[in-house]
């Protein structure tokens, strides 16, 4: 398991109007993509050879799955953003304002009250 | 030596400046009092009569992410830039550039070094919104230079409490060491209670009520004792998974030191609880 890669995939993501549209649109090419060419990437000459993906994290990736990726120690500020960049808006139209973000925290109901997975990487 | 003429500690609410540019028909029925509120508080900074400010806030993984993870960093740049694309999108906060203050940023760098806070630095830092909220709150004309502070509230394992309370009194030292005659304001931002990305996200009320209030009260009386008594990182997580940026206050209540504070407010909204302090040294004339 690699919470910080994980970590990372939605850090570089979120932050890159191009990767956010392609991962939108098609996240399972995106993900192999990331995986191949944007994850190992330190800088222009230095690539990593330290960190991969389990299974479960990349199918969690691919289908935009807050709740495992939460259940995960995803980092909670970056799982949130991340997914509010992709479905705020569709979300919105259709219930109103906010309407995203409360299916996300219904959806994480069965934790309220324990404490949650750790987000220390 | 520099004045230290108020020292200001707040949340940082990042839909403050959408919420109250829409078009009126379409302003969150809060927005009125919401802005003149802020306007309130921004009168505590603006009697004071800054000429410059040390802003505490913390970076959300927009410049700094868990490949180099400082837990306290100083700016040393001669300006800054501000707000990231993703904060833009989210917030809908424009673009920002603050001057900077190099002979400032020195000082307190190295004075907190020889006060054993052995500080990261960034001659290169990006700023995101925990500062430039402050700004359009509290120095909307961003006319004034600034000492940038980040802290780790985010990325455990974190400092602790005390960590932050004795940290604050550095940095008030450190400005008051300054060879300097500028007057300076002391601006932090951070949180009460409040969850991010988990099931208590987003509610009517921020996600533990009753802590908001106590730790209001704390503030209100400058009762470090009581907040280091009843606050550790284990109580914020069950107030809320980013409640930690209560630190940030604490680190403030070092800054002005154990004493009451001379404004107080707050304001409850959807999904948290907005307060706004202020502390006048109390041999100054503000």
């Amino acid at each position: 398991m690699s919470k910080y890669y994980v970590n990372k995939f939605l850090f570089t993501v979120d932050r890159d109007p191009d990767y956010l549209r392609r991962y939108t649109e098609d996240p399972r090419n995106f993900v192999a993509t990331w995986e191949q060419s944007i994850g190992p990437r330190l800088n222009d000459a230095e690539m990593s050879t330290v960190h991969s993906f389990t299974e479960a994290e990349r199918e969690a990736l691919i289908n935009h799955d807050y709740v495992a990726l939460f259940e995960m120690g995803a980092h909670f500020f970056l799982n949130l953003t991340i997914f509010i960049g992709i479905y705020d808006e569709i979300f919105m139209t259709k219930s109103g304002p906010l309407a995203f973000q409360k299916e996300f925290a219904l959806k994480l109901q069965s934790w309220k009250g324990k404490d949650y997975p750790s987000v220390a990487t | 030596m520099a004045q230290l003429v108020a020292t200001l500690a707040s949340t940082h609410h990042p839909f403050y400046l959408k919420a109250t540019t829409l078009p009126p028909e379409q302003q969150m029925p809060q927005a009125a009092e919401w802005k003149r509120k802020v306007e309130a508080y921004r009168e505590t900074l603006a009697r004071t009569k800054p000429d410059v400010l040390v802003m505490i806030g913390s970076d959300h993984f927009h410049q700094i992410f868990l490949d180099n993870c400082p837990q306290f960093l100083i700016g040393k740049a001669p300006r800054y830039d501000a707000i990231f694309y993703n904060e833009e999108r989210e917030f809908g906060i424009p673009k920002y550039v603050l001057e900077g203050d190099e002979a400032m940023s020195g000082f307190m760098h190295q004075h907190l070094m020889d006060q054993n806070f052995d500080f990261a630095f960034s001659n290169e830092l990006k700023i995101d919104h925990s500062i430039i909220c402050p700004i359009i709150t509290v120095r909307p004309q961003n006319d004034l230079p600034v000492v940038p502070i980040y802290t780790n509230i985010f990325a455990p394992p974190l400092a602790s409490p005390r960590r932050f309370y004795n940290l604050g009194r550095a940095i008030r030292k450190a400005i008051d060491a300054y060879p300097s005659e500028k007057r300076v304001a002391a601006i932090g931002t951070g949180h009460l209670s409040l969850e991010l990305g988990g099931p208590r996200q987003f509610m009517e009320t921020g996600p533990d009520p009753e802590f908001d209030h106590r730790a209001i009260e704390w503030l209100r009386n400058g009762d470090i004792d009581a907040i280091l008594d009843n606050v550790d990182h284990a109580s914020m997580a069950k107030s809320g998974n980013a409640t930690h940026g209560f630190l940030n206050f604490i680190l403030m209540l070092g800054v002005a030191g154990p004493e009451g504070a001379d404004y107080v407010d707050n304001l409850d909204l959807f999904h948290t609880m907005e307060a706004y302090f202020t502390w006048y040294p109390k041999e100054s004339a503000a």
